[in-house]
């Protein structure tokens, strides 16, 4: 084993400085750094939008901006968060860092492709951010036709070139993990020792590959409809409205996987580092992430159940949407069942995972509500769908990727991250989440249909408790940005493996040297072998 | 009206909801509980105790993981058919049901009944009957929703679109626009009315009914010169339009299609896309000259000159009885 890193040690931080060395580079771990920075960015613009929707809505008649600023405010809110904040979030950073360490290659299959890959998202944010500066665009973030490509007379090109631009950049990170997990794996490295987040992120570079392009044939095709009226998606040209939705969820809704699959990743490694233990049933985890991409694909429908489909269809939907949502449970009962004589430790990242399984559970739970014909015809388009995908894409995905973040921030910068103010942020993410979305699901059942700006008087309460839980959930968001910071420089030194982790990451120096091996592993146990990072064995209890 | 944490159920399906509903919830309480304790009880009687701990590697165990793949699966597949069976009730309308044709626009919604009377943003019904729509909007897509019924539809454009409902309690019922349609999204709301059949009765003879919807329908037919062509012994190089609803159209290309509102409102915005067998494509389309309304009116008074078959299944086939081109 490789013993902790030395301060003057050379580091990839430490390899270069000056912009031209990080604009430049073509080290897996620096672009990381490049996206988390982007990201950051795009999540805090995304938070903005949040609030002010957040804050209109404390009021039943919609004082505080007018309708048409009400409706870009969701749009924009919704095109950040999803496009730019949470499909390239854990793939593009922890992915990126990590997906090559783990399997022992010293960068991705192909480094410059995944420095273009980066200036894409940012150029693709550059036109999103001109469309929002410009005036914005308001046809939310699904750009239903005809509305999107008739009626609406804001910034739909502009916007919809930016999510066609970042588009290319999740397809070439795919494509460059496909590759990097087929060739570049070390001696030893077989598939069935690869850790389950290297699973997860090939599942989704999958789903990145074959999907993404169908957004960007829709995207196009609203594009050409805007600009040269060919009558596409417009009835009174003889064109088919529906037809829009058909395309655009099926691309979406893998695109839902694309956001969850990693964070089951990050999940799969937090439940065994910190119980100790293999996860339970490795491999049927593993081929559950392949499952979920597979699946995933033929389950769009359940997104136009009252959009006049034919019943028929209908029911076909629900029932494969049904059979997509048990790898998901599969998942969830074997981490559970990792912890069983575990050692479990109450660190940060395990305190997010426990958040995870929590909110991935209800928002797993809740999708089988939504793909229930009977239930989806009353609940749909309310505020019960808006708290579905939340609990998935925020209290799932996003506590995921604060989970992560945090048992590698060692890693990365070589620091720790002050632990008591970390914990206390988990904590109220968690406490803030639930506040803010539960009353949602009660909402939506009732009949508060979303993207309302005014609203009836009766639904008042539970807004106004959302809201609250809103406040309290952007404090938690706060601690980790300013605790981060301020650990770069005050953290207390990490050393190579401050977890007695297993994975190949952490048998470099952290924060690992430009390279990230100064000699290419050898892999000679499965992932997750504990009696290799621990001498002394103690028995549990 | 005041805060609460249930809907009202106003209708016969709302119950049939509800219950699905309450199925769900047991099922997820059920799992909600199962996970949470396991994790709770895992996370405290298992809890690290020394940094050096090193517990005993377990693989997994297939028979555990067929179980939790099979129970929930099982479950599911009830969810599934109960569902379904919702569903398939929440679309299929009963024969007798009143019909009322709706046309959503940015951003309020017409409502016209068979009767005559004509309402913006209201609808009035009698409860205890059942009640059909069909419903095609001018401009985007937008979305019928009645909370309180339990159903929803989307309002598509060039198409149209049915749901029903039986209102089982009288009262005020919010009707939303679910389906996002720009601008005022928020503000496309109405009340629906559910009266007594008498006040009902009442209500209707006190709407200045004018003319019944077939009768406005046959004034149009006459304004837009339809009956200079059609005539109705089918003289001349256009077919007769009388015992048309319902039946089976033979096709120039060789199909066949069932004469429904859909087909009937087709013809007069794109007679081109299907051409009678034995006709030729003269008609114009009136695309931009008549409102949706107004096709709804024309296909109400088409429907009313084929008195006996009502749905659109009991086809009869005319062709050679009143064609002879
Ligand atoms: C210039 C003469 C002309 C006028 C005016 C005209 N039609 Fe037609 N219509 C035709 C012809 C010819 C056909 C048969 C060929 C076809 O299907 O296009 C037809 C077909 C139809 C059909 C389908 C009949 C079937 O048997 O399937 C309907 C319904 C119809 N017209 C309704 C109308 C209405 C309503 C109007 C007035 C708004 C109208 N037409 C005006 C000539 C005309
Ligand atoms: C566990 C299995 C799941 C099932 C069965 C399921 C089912 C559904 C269904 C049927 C809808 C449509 C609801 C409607 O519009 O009426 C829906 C909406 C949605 N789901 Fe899920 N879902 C599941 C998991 C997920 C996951 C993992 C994510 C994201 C990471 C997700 C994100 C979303 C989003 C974003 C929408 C709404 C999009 C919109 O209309 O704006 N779901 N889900
Ligand atoms: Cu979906
Ligand atoms: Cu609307």
């Amino acid at each position: 084993m490789i013993t902790a890193a030395v301060e003057e040690q050379q580091n990839y931080l430490n390899a270069g400085y000056g912009l031209k060395s990080w604009l430049l580079t073509k080290d897996h771990k620096r672009i990381a750094l490049l996206y988390l920075a982007t990201i950051t960015f795009f999540f805090f613009i995304g938070g903005v939008f949040a609030t002010l929707i957040r804050i209109e809505l404390l009021s039943p008649h919609g004082n505080l901006v007018s309708s048409d600023t009400y409706n870009k405010l969701f749009t924009m809110h919704g095109v950040v968060m999803i496009f730019f904040f949470l499909i390239p979030s854990i793939p593009a950073t922890l992915g990126n860092f990590f997906l090559p360490m783990m399997i022992g290659a010293r960068d991705l299959a192909f480094p410059k492709l995944n420095l273009l890959s980066w200036y894409l998202l940012v150029i693709g944010g550059l036109f999103a951010i001109f469309a929002m500066v410009a005036g914005g665009v308001d046809t939310g973030w699904t750009f239903y036709t005809p509305y999107s490509t008739t009626y609406s007379n804001t910034w739909v090109v502009a916007t919809a070139l930016g999510i066609f631009i970042a588009g290319f950049s999740s397809i070439l990170t795919g494509l460059n993990f496909i590759v990097t997990v087929h060739r570049m794996r070390a001696p030893g490295m077989t598939w069935f020792r690869m850790p389950l987040f290297v699973w997860a992120h090939y599942a989704t570079a999958i789903i990145q590959v074959l999907g993404t392009p169908v957004l960007a044939v829709t995207i196009v095709l609203v594009a050409a409809e805007r600009l040269l009226h060919l009558g596409i998606f417009d009835p009174a040209r003889g064109g088919d409205p529906v037809l829009f939705q058909h395309l655009f969820w099926f691309y979406s809704h893998p695109a839902v996987y694309i956001m969850i699959l990693p964070a089951m990743g990050v999940l799969s490694e937090l439940v065994s580092v910190f119980s100790r233990k293999r996860i339970f049933g490795y491999s049927v985890v593993a081929f559950s992430s392949v499952a979920i991409a597979v699946l995933g694909f033929l389950v769009w429908g359940h997104h136009l159940f009252v959009s006049g489909m034919s019943l028929y269809a209908g029911m076909v939907f629900s029932f494969l949407s049904y059979f997509v949502a048990i790898p998901s449970a599969i998942k969830v009962f074997n981490w559970t069942a990792t912890l069983y004589k575990g050692s479990i430790s109450y660190a940060t990242p395990m305190l997010y995972a426990f958040g995870f399984i929590g909110l991935f559970t209800i928002g797993g739970l809740t999708g089988l509500f939504v793909a229930c014909l009977g239930i989806d015809v009353h609940v749909t388009d309310t505020y019960f769908v808006v708290a579905h995908f939340h609990y998935i894409m925020v209290g799932g995905a996003i506590m995921a990727y604060l989970g992560g973040l945090h048992y590698w921030w060692p890693k990365m910068t070589g620091r720790m991250y002050p632990e008591g103010w970390a914990k206390l942020s988990a904590l109220v993410i968690f406490v803030g989440f639930n506040l803010t979305f539960f009353p949602q699901f009660i909402l939506g059942y009732l009949g508060m249909p979303r993207r309302y700006h005014v609203y009836p008087d009766e639904f008042q309460v539970l807004h106004v408790l959302s809201t609250a839980g809103a406040s309290v959930l952007a404090v938690g968001y706060m601690l980790p940005i300013v605790y981060f910071a301020w650990s770069l420089r005050y953290g207390k030194l990490a050393g190579s493996n401050p977890w007695k982790a297993t994975g190949l990451e952490w048998t470099t120096a952290s924060p690992p040297p430009p390279h990230n091996f100064d000699q290419i592993p050898v892999v000679t146990h499965e992932a997750y072998d504990y009696s290799a990072v621990i001498d002394e064995e103690v028995p549990v209890g | 009206m005041g805060f609460r944490l249930f809907p009202e159920q106003a209708s016969t399906l709302a119950p049939q909801v509800d219950h699905l509903l309450f199925f769900l919830l047991a099922a997820a309480a059920f799992f909600t509980v199962a996970i949470f304790g396991a994790i709770f009880y895992f996370a405290i009687r298992y809890r690290r105790r020394s940094d050096r701990e090193l517990p005993k590697a377990i693989h997994g165990s297939v028979p555990l993981e067929i179980l939790w793949s099979v129970i929930p699966f099982g479950l599911t597949m009830v969810m599934f058919t109960w569902g379904a069976s919702v569903y398939f009730t929440g679309r299929s309308a009963p024969a007798d049901a009143i019909q009322i044709d709706v046309v959503a626009k940015q951003w309020m919604w017409k409502l016209q009944h068979m009767e005559g009377p004509r309402e913006i943003n209201e609808l009035h019904i009698p409860l205890g009957r059942p009640i059909k729509l069909t419903m095609t909007s001018e401009d985007v897509i937008h979305s019928f929703f009645v909370p309180a019924f339990r159903t929803k539809q989307d309002v598509v454009p060039g198409s149209y679109s049915t749901t029903w409902f039986q209102p089982t309690k009288t009262g005020k019922y919010h009707l939303f626009c679910a389906e996002y349609c720009g601008d005022r999204h928020s503000g496309m709301t109405g009340w629906i009315y559910v009266m007594q059949p008498e006040d009902y009765a009442a209500w209707l003879s006190g709407e200045t009914p004018g003319a019944t919807l077939a009768e406005n329908g046959r004034k149009l037919f006459q304004d837009l010169a339809c009956a200079n062509c059609h005539k109705p012994d089918g003289s001349g190089r256009c077919p007769a339009l009388a015992g048309l609803f319902g039946s089976t159209v033979s096709l120039a290309d060789g199909t066949a299609v069932t004469a429904d509102e859909a087909y009937i409102r087709e013809s007069i915005l794109r007679p081109a896309a299907k051409v009678v067998a034995g006709y030729q494509p003269l008609m114009p389309t009136f695309q931009g000259q008549v409102t949706e309304e107004g096709v709804l009116q024309l296909v109400e008074y088409i429907k009313s000159l084929s008195p006996e078959p009502k749905a659109p299944s009991q086809s009869r086939d005319r062709q050679g009885a009143v064609r002879n081109p």
